[in-house]
């Protein structure tokens, strides 16, 4: 439980003051979905924080360290860690890029000798749903989303962030949004990064059980803090042709009446 | 050396045996039933438990010091058990195991034995050394008794005929038992089986089982199952052999205690296992007469030298990371090519056989960490998983597409000009990949529409908007 959970202080009263907010882009979501990007500049801006994007960013060495390429994920760590040197905050619309932050990096800092930079920026570094909860203290961020959703939680989210109810909270104070709940929630898409390729065969197996679930809440919408699942369910359900949608959670958070 | 783990050295690689248990649709659902169902039974007993999360600490903290001193706690053992009437043999490989288990028996003069709750037989392919040296081997166990009659291989580390569904084994039996007749209620089954079971029992002057644990201090042997074939098993016989993998160790018998509450909840989802077996050595006038240990080891102390993946070894086979894998889920276990699957077997085989074969096992998994959650001794399965990947990448396993496709992807990451250059040439190749589709991915889903422009080009175009 988060500290400010249990002093039972109220919403409203710990709201963050401004913030200078680093936006981590993720690479994947930099080339595929600049929108989720957007989005993520939009809500905070609109809740008075200020955004800003370092040029020199790419990616945070995940695809890479999963796969059994050490040596590249080191070199793109180190590259994060000087990017991101002096961030107040760290914004990342990714659960999966921050769990292999958090759980990956201190061991490959030990490797490299760099657990003072690693210590210094893992409590900085958040993902978009928990910085909207847990550090700028909103849950009403002002959306408005006329369409039913459901929710996707990543296993990144749900086993190593521990997300909870955070993006459900977000989510159920969105005017006009139809929460849906997902059944079998905590079952893997089968996305899994190369696996999606490697193992192709399971991994449609799998997603199909997935879309299955996702049909069934009759939801219009399937959203979700990982853009990487959301890419791989909404493929399948773009080629069932179902009619059934992905969205990021932070273009939900975005909409505004008349503005989606 | 003859380290092998059954036949998965010659087994078909992953993918490609999914592909094919992925078209058995009967299969897939026996398996995906079977697993719901202990699944749920695990999490309800589980719950029960406000100490759970201790014990695992605890079971994996006497694991860490058994491997830590194994060598010491082995001969504690042999000294123990030697002290009790047993005899104990050390056997480096299958072969050596193989041979001790039929020089045994022959020297008896014995052409059957009955076994039960073995997979370290099956990991050194006992049965085919048993068969060709004129010894026939019946399997007592329920499940593994199906197996054997269905000339089948198991699918579960628990429950090995997890994949056959009741008319399934009905039909298994009628075959092979030659009945006229048999009723199709899982009491008849369970019926015609004792039949066939019992003549053997009372016959068959030699047993084999397995351990799942052996307790240092006092060269005791503990096995725990469902069916009390076991017990029969281990009392019956005049002689009996009980082979287990080095890891099988405990320090004492007071660390019973922990294990014998985190296995049964999380192998079955029972509070306690119905039958407890606990035996040292040899007592005179009460159940065999002779009784000796194979202590084997089989590729364990390569397993062991990995300080980065020993934890392995940790494994007191219960299968909840089976059962809980979405992985296994789709397939069963026989597309792991082992007798050890699922995640567990995707770590435990590669390892034992040394990284040469088996290499398509690491990558078997979505990393999702529902196994890791799951696992009663805390094995960081994602972790190994990863792990056995770069030793296959460092040995130059990996395929020669993926090492370039990561070299030009490391190399584009590392610069951010370079990565924009990379997303202009996405934008670029939109209508071929969109014509032409991503090999692998395109096999069931649609690309996503490739945006005209990366974020960080609306970033820069911002302030002139």
């Amino acid at each position: 439980m988060h500290l400010l959970d249990t002093l039972g202080v109220d919403v409203e009263t710990r709201r963050s003051s401004p913030v200078l907010i680093s936006l981590f882009i993720t690479c994947y979501n930099d080339t595929l979905f600049p929108g989720t990007g957007r989005a993520v500049v939009r809500v905070l801006e609109r809740l008075g924080h200020t955004v800003e994007f370092r040029e020199s960013q790419t990616c945070c060495g995940q695809m890479h360290y999963n796969t059994g390429y050490h040596p590249e994920a080191v070199r793109i760590m180190r590259k994060f860690l000087q990017d991101f040197r002096g961030a107040e905050v760290i914004c990342v619309p990714s659960a999966s890029c921050v769990a292999m932050i958090r759980d990956h990096y201190p061991k490959m800092a030990a490797e490299a000798g760099m657990e003072r930079e690693v210590a210094d920026i893992l409590p900085l570094v958040f993902e978009f749903t928990e910085l909207l909860t847990d550090k700028l203290g909103v849950t009403d961020v002002g959306a408005t989303y006329p369409h039913s959703v459901t929710l996707h939680t990543s296993c990144h989210a749900l086993r190593s962030l521990h997300a909870g109810d955070r993006p459900q909270r977000l989510l159920q104070e969105v005017r006009g949004l139809d929460y849906l709940q997902l059944p079998a929630s905590d079952q893997c898409c089968g996305f899994g990064g190369t696996f999606a390729i490697k193992n192709a065969e399971v991994s449609t197996a799998m997603l199909s059980e997935k879309m299955r679930s996702i049909l069934e809440t009759g939801a219009e919408v399937c959203t979700g803090a990982d853009n990487s699942c959301l890419m791989h369910i909404g493929g399948g359900l773009s080629r069932q042709r179902a009619t059934a949608r992905c969205v990021h959670i932070a273009e939900i958070l975005a909409s505004e009446e008349g503005h989606e | 050396m003859s380290i092998r783990v059954g036949e998965s050295a010659e087994a078909a690689t992953f993918p490609k045996a999914a592909k094919k248990l992925l078209a058995n649709t009967q299969l897939r659902r026996n398996v995906r039933r079977a697993t719901d169902t202990i699944r749920n039974k695990r999490a309800k007993v589980v719950g029960e438990m406000p100490d759970w999360e201790q014990l695992r600490t605890a079971a994996q903290q006497i694991k860490q010091r058994t491997l830590r001193n194994l060598d010491s706690y082995l001969e504690q053992f042999e000294k123990a058990c030697t002290a009790a009437g047993g005899k104990v043999h050390w056997a480096r490989d299958a072969d050596e195991a193989n041979k001790i288990v039929v020089d045994i028996i022959r020297g008896h003069g014995q052409k059957e034995v009955i076994k039960v709750k073995t997979m370290t037989s099956d990991e050194t392919r006992l049965n085919k050394a048993l068969e060709a040296a004129g010894i026939a081997p019946y399997e007592t166990d329920l499940a593994d008794l199906i197996i054997q009659l269905g000339n089948d291989k198991p699918s579960h580390i628990v429950v090995p005929a997890l994949h056959r569904n009741k008319s399934e084994i009905r039909q298994i039996f009628m075959d092979t038992m030659g009945l006229t007749e048999l009723g199709h209620k899982p009491e008849d089954l369970a019926a015609a089986a004792r039949d066939y079971l019992r003549e053997r029992f009372l016959r068959v002057k030699v047993g084999f089982s397995g351990a799942n644990f052996a307790i240092a201090e006092t060269g005791s042997v503990c096995v725990v199952e469902s069916e009390g074939n076991g017990r029969m098993c281990i009392t019956l016989p005049d002689v009996l052999i009980t082979m287990f993998g080095i890891e099988k160790i405990i320090p004492t018998f007071d660390d019973l205690e922990v294990f014998l509450q985190l296995l049964p909840r999380s192998a079955t989802g029972e509070r306690m296992n119905p039958y407890n077996s606990i035996w040292t050595g040899v007592t005179p006038g009460d159940g065999p007469k002779e009784f000796h240990v194979v202590l084997l080891d089989n590729g364990r102390t390569r397993v062991l030298a990995d300080e980065e993946s020993r934890e392995t070894l940790h494994c007191i086979r219960c299968a909840a990371c089976l059962n809980a894998c979405p992985v296994y889920r789709q397939t069963g276990g026989h597309a792991y090519g082992s007798i050890y699957s699922g995640p567990i077997g995707a770590i435990l085989t590669p390892q034992l056989q040394g990284m040469e074969h088996s290499t398509s096992l690491p990558y078997a998994s979505s990393l999702c960490g529902a196994c890791y959650e799951v696992c009663p001794v805390k094995i960081n399965i994602p972790e190994i998983l990863i792990h056995l990947r770069r030793k296959i990448v460092e040995s130059g396993g990996a395929p020669m597409t993926e090492r370039m496709g990561m070299a030009v992807a490391g190399f584009t990451l590392e610069d951010s000009g370079r990565l924009g250059a990379a997303q202009k040439l996405v934008q670029l190749g939109r209508q071929p990949l969109d014509a032409l589709g991503l090999p692998g991915w395109s096999v069931a889903r649609d690309l996503p529409a490739i945006p005209t422009e990366s974020f960080r080009e609306w970033w820069k175009n911002r302030g002139a908007r």
